[in-house]
């Protein structure tokens, strides 16, 4: 693509008269005093006025200046940015779907709800739990919602205790979902393997504890090998094991949560599932429960009898609702549509294969950049700047110079115990190729941080603009667009 | 079939690169006696065309398609031009994660902060986040701001609010020691003023009142928002029928402090209820309160005009149990469809199609009020829902117009007991004169 595009703001293109759609004449008479008294607003200011031709060159000219799964390998840690299938995006658009409406009585919209217990099937037995809700619109809005399940459950027993433990390698959603629940959050040290240090757990699980939130594997891409007895010591204690199912990709068909000690868990479809990221969202986080927290679950559950599906609204012990209608449909079917192309073999081979992936990129780039912990890898590995600090370069120039390569930058942010992370997760639907790819890159920028390391503070150089201060703007926030006066 | 792209070549070499005798050795970190063992009882692997005959098949179960619907409720039936859907269905949109590297997601990010800029056009406010889940969670995440910026702990809940949208806020400040008091509606289906200053004292963090409400009927915002200054509290607007906003006078210019709602009218389909779109937007000074994603304008070194994702200290991945919400994704791919269907309709075109939908509901209104047996429930203000009150009980007047073909409206009496038999009618730009009519006609025999 051309390098110089420079594409305005829509609003900087507008101009009076212009427009992109028409409706029909109205076709009922039109009544002159409608919504007397009401206050009406005279036009909307400074809205955009613009001819299609034009709308459709600058959504096109704006798309070709983001990078996507569609182009390249997007090695984002945690993110689980895999290959997202096309049919399921028609799938999804289906007329069938698209029009059914959420406020319909049940009889009318049976295929819809076949396709919620369906899913909700799936994850069962993927994840080896009793019941699942698909409400949750998010990963985070599942964790919220599990702890909601946890808290109900506790004060059905008649306490809801007080601190929900979280180690400290932990997502940031995890602290707050539990805070936003009403619970004051400890943190658990990881040992020097990047797990949970058990003597740790030990001493903080007290009968105050109501939950243990734990990410399996965890941010490390390691596996916690001690979930077991982890579960233990907090089942000992009355409280329940939260799993945050954001690296499900590393263990389907491997292993379940369910059979893991693990109470509750949430699942993030846009991961594990494939449903795309759309660049930021929508996501969905459906929420699996064992038998003991299914009487809490949001209302309505759907009920299956005989091919015939209804919605129970009776349920005394419910948390309520955490969202309007029925959560992230269109989501929910392109999941569907997923577990339905690959089947048992194929579910089981996403594990197999993104954990191949991250071993292959791990084993061909250690020595190179430093790995602070030698455990053994699942899905994602994470190594850091350390190696390349001596010459005075960091995870970010590292992540900057991907890109002039034509690669999307690893994670960097967290998990917050490695500091200057590149965490690394390919993914099962990667080629060859394009590891192979990814790995030259990473070598050849090592390379560069040694003998030319200016090319990496300056990087990128082949992209619409280069970096961009940051701090300005959170300094001096220009958060819309204003006509100059 | 599966979406692998390793040959069986590709396999060999990888394990022998990595040390690994077979598949099975890179899970060996994972204790023997919780692996799973049997494969997994799914149904089997499907091919494309297998794949599209099962959701066919699923999909046909779906007879609401067959019928002529008059369903709102805060999921509404709206034109979509076409664009909409060729453009946001490119993999550039599609397939991206968030813009956390702003170099190479100019794209998003320029159409989030249009998107921004629109919202706060129609709100007639100061800022706005790039997107939160729903209209329901929106309804929640303000109610916790308007706690955060008074800390104060009682709201005052509209019951004329989206019945699960209050379900929702329930939901959320159940543990956290905030109390919602709901107040009711007069006659004009407004919510009722007498009682609202009863319960309006310098406890309250927010009045929180949706604007057209449940029963499709338009609030005094101003009034209410003036009720509210009045003991130092916020006023919430929520908007659930974003369309809405093209035709009123804009909350932010009426004293809501904080417009949020359902955007989902604006090229997303009604889809079963989801993926929607939230949007929240409210004056300045609260910023640093806001919940979810913000985006800013910025430069590049060279200095050329670029946007990033900004102020994210207010965020879980920086603030931790502190943020201002748990939030982490937002619905970006839907403010997509948002931001091409509004600059599509235009200045121009939205408020052409809020007046349409303003006519058509008022024609079906009054066709539908002068059949025998039936009247208009309230006497507010309408856009385009309004309650109509049924001599005979809605189930069985709903049944006998199914029989007919069509969803006449959505029931109010399980969420609303004591109201009687009735139910809120929808009339959007798509229901044309013919199809009132036909409804008007078809009730009329259904009740005689």
């Amino acid at each position: 693509m051309i390098k110089e595009i420079r594409e305005p703001l829509i609003f900087e293109i507008s101009a009076a008269g212009k427009r992109a759609s028409e409706l029909p004449q109205l076709d009922v008479p039109a009544k002159k005093d409608l919504l007397a008294g009401v206050p009406l607003r005279r036009e909307i200011d400074d809205f955009p006025e613009v001819s299609e031709t034009e709308i459709t060159r600058h959504f096109t000219r704006l798309s070709t200046k983001n990078y996507c799964v569609d182009m390249g390998i997007y090695p984002l840690g945690s993110c689980t940015m895999k290959y997202n299938p096309k049919i399921n995006e028609r799938l999804a658009a289906h007329p069938a779907f698209a029009a059914s409406h959420p406020l319909a009585s049940a009889d009318l919209v049976q295929g819809s709800l076949e396709v919620l217990k369906k899913l909700e099937g799936c994850l069962c037995e993927i994840a080896g739990m009793d019941a699942f809700t698909l409400q949750p619109a998010a990963g985070a809005h599942g964790e919220l919602t599990g702890m909601m399940l946890i808290r109900r459950a506790l004060e059905a027993r008649g306490d809801a205790r007080k601190y929900v433990l979280i180690p400290d390698s932990a997502h940031g959603t995890n602290p707050s979902s539990a805070h936003i629940c009403g619970y004051t959050v400890k943190e658990i040290k990881s040992n020097e393997k990047g797990t949970i240090d058990l003597a740790s757990l030990e001493q903080e699980m007290t009968e105050e504890v109501a939950a243990l939130m734990v990410t399996n594997p965890n941010t490390l891409g390691v596996f916690e090998s001690d979930i077991c007895r982890i579960a233990e010591i907090v089942h000992a204690k009355g409280g329940f094991v939260y799993m945050d199912g954001a690296n499900l990709n590393a263990l389907t068909g491997v292993v379940r949560p369910g059979d893991m000690g693990i109470d509750v868990m949430h699942i993030n479809l846009h991961k594990t599932f494939s449903t795309p990221h759309g660049g930021g969202g929508p996501g969905s986080g459906p929420v699996g429960v064992k038998k003991e927290l299914v009487p809490f679950l949001p209302v309505p559950v759907i009920v299956e009898k005989g091919g015939r599906y209804t919605l129970d609204f009776d349920r005394p012990g419910s948390i309520g609702r955490v969202r309007a209608y029925f959560g992230n449909f269109g989501v929910i079917v392109r999941a569907l549509c997923y577990i339905l192309t690959l089947g048992p073999k194929g579910v089981r081979e996403i594990a197999e294969f993104a954990v191949l992936n991250a071993n292959y990129i791990r084993k061909s780039l250690e020595g190179e950049f430093y790995l602070k912990y030698p455990t053994a890898s699942m899905h994602e590995c994470v190594f850091s700047d350390k190696f390349q600090k001596e010459f005075g370069v960091t995870n970010l120039d590292i992540s900057k110079r991907l890109i002039d390569f034509g690669m999307h930058p690893p994670t960097m942010s967290f998990p917050l115990i490695v500091h200057g992370a590149l965490m690394i997760e390919p993914t099962e639907t990667e080629s060859r190729r394009d590891l192979d790819m990814f790995i030259d890159a990473m070598k050849a920028i090592a390379k560069e941080a040694k003998e030319n390391p200016e090319i990496l503070h300056a990087a990128p150089h082949v992209t619409y603009v280069s970096r961009l201060d940051e701090v300005a703007a959170a300094k001096f926030p220009v958060l819309r667009w204003e006509k100059k006066a | 079939m599966s979406y692998l792209s390793l040959s069986a070549k590709d396999k060999v070499e990888m394990l022998a690169r990595v040390g690994a005798a077979s598949v099975d050795d890179l899970f060996c970190c994972i204790p023997e006696a919780v692996r799973f063992k049997r494969p997994l009882d799914l149904p089997a692997a499907q091919s494309e065309l297998e794949l599209v005959r099962t959701i066919d098949t699923v999909g046909a179960k779906n007879a609401y398609g067959h019928h002529l619907s008059f369903l709102g409720g805060g999921a509404y039936d709206h034109f979509i031009p076409t664009v909409v859907d060729y453009l946001s269905s490119r993999g550039e949109f599609v397939s991206p994660y968030t813009p956390y590297q702003p170099e190479v997601s100019q794209g998003t990010l320029q159409l989030i902060f249009e998107f921004q800029t629109l919202i706060c056009q129609l709100t007639g406010l100061d800022i706005a986040n790039d997107s939160l889940y729903d209209g329901s969670t929106g309804a929640a995440e303000a109610v916790l701001m308007a706690h955060r910026v008074t800390s104060r702990d009682k709201v005052i809940v509209a019951r004329s609010l989206h019945p699960q949208y209050r379900e929702v806020v329930r939901t959320y400040i159940k543990n956290l020691g905030i109390e919602a008091v709901e107040v009711g509606f007069g006659p004009d289906g407004r919510i009722d003023a007498a009682e609202l200053k009863r319960v309006l004292d310098d406890k309250t963090a927010a009045v929180v009142c949706q604007s057209p409400n449940f029963f499709g009927v338009v609030e005094d915002i101003r009034a209410l928002s003036d009720a509210a200054h009045g003991v130092k509290a916020l006023s919430v607007a929520v908007v659930a029928e974003a369309l809405s906003l093209a035709l009123f006078e804009a909350p932010g210019k009426l004293g809501a402090d904080i417009v949020t709602g359902e955007g989902q009218s604006f090229g997303l389909p009604v889809s079963f209820g989801g993926p929607y779109l939230g949007f929240m937007a409210c004056k300045k000074e609260f910023l640093r309160q806001m919940p979810g994603r913000i985006t800013g304008q910025t430069v590049d070194k060279e200095g050329r005009r670029g946007f990033v994702l900004t102020l994210s200290t207010r965020e879980q991945h920086i603030r931790r149990e502190r943020a201002t919400s748990n939030i982490c994704s937002n619905q970006a791919l839907c403010a997509l469809r948002a931001t091409i269907f509004m600059e599509t309709l235009g200045k121009q075109g939205l408020r052409e199609m809020a007046w349409q939908n303003a006519q058509k509901a008022a024609y079906a209104a009054d066709k539908l009020a002068a059949i025998q047996g039936v009247k208009r429930k309230f006497t507010g203000p309408l856009f385009n829902e309004f309650v109509i009150e049924l001599r005979k009980p809605w189930p069985a007047v709903d049944a006998a117009l199914r029989a007919k073909g069509i969803v006449g409206g959505y029931g109010l009496e399980p969420e609303y007991p004591g109201i009687g038999s009735s139910a809120v009618v929808c009339v959007t730009e798509l229901r044309t004169k013919d199809e009132i009519d036909r409804l008007a006609r078809t009730l009329q025999e259904v009740l005689s």
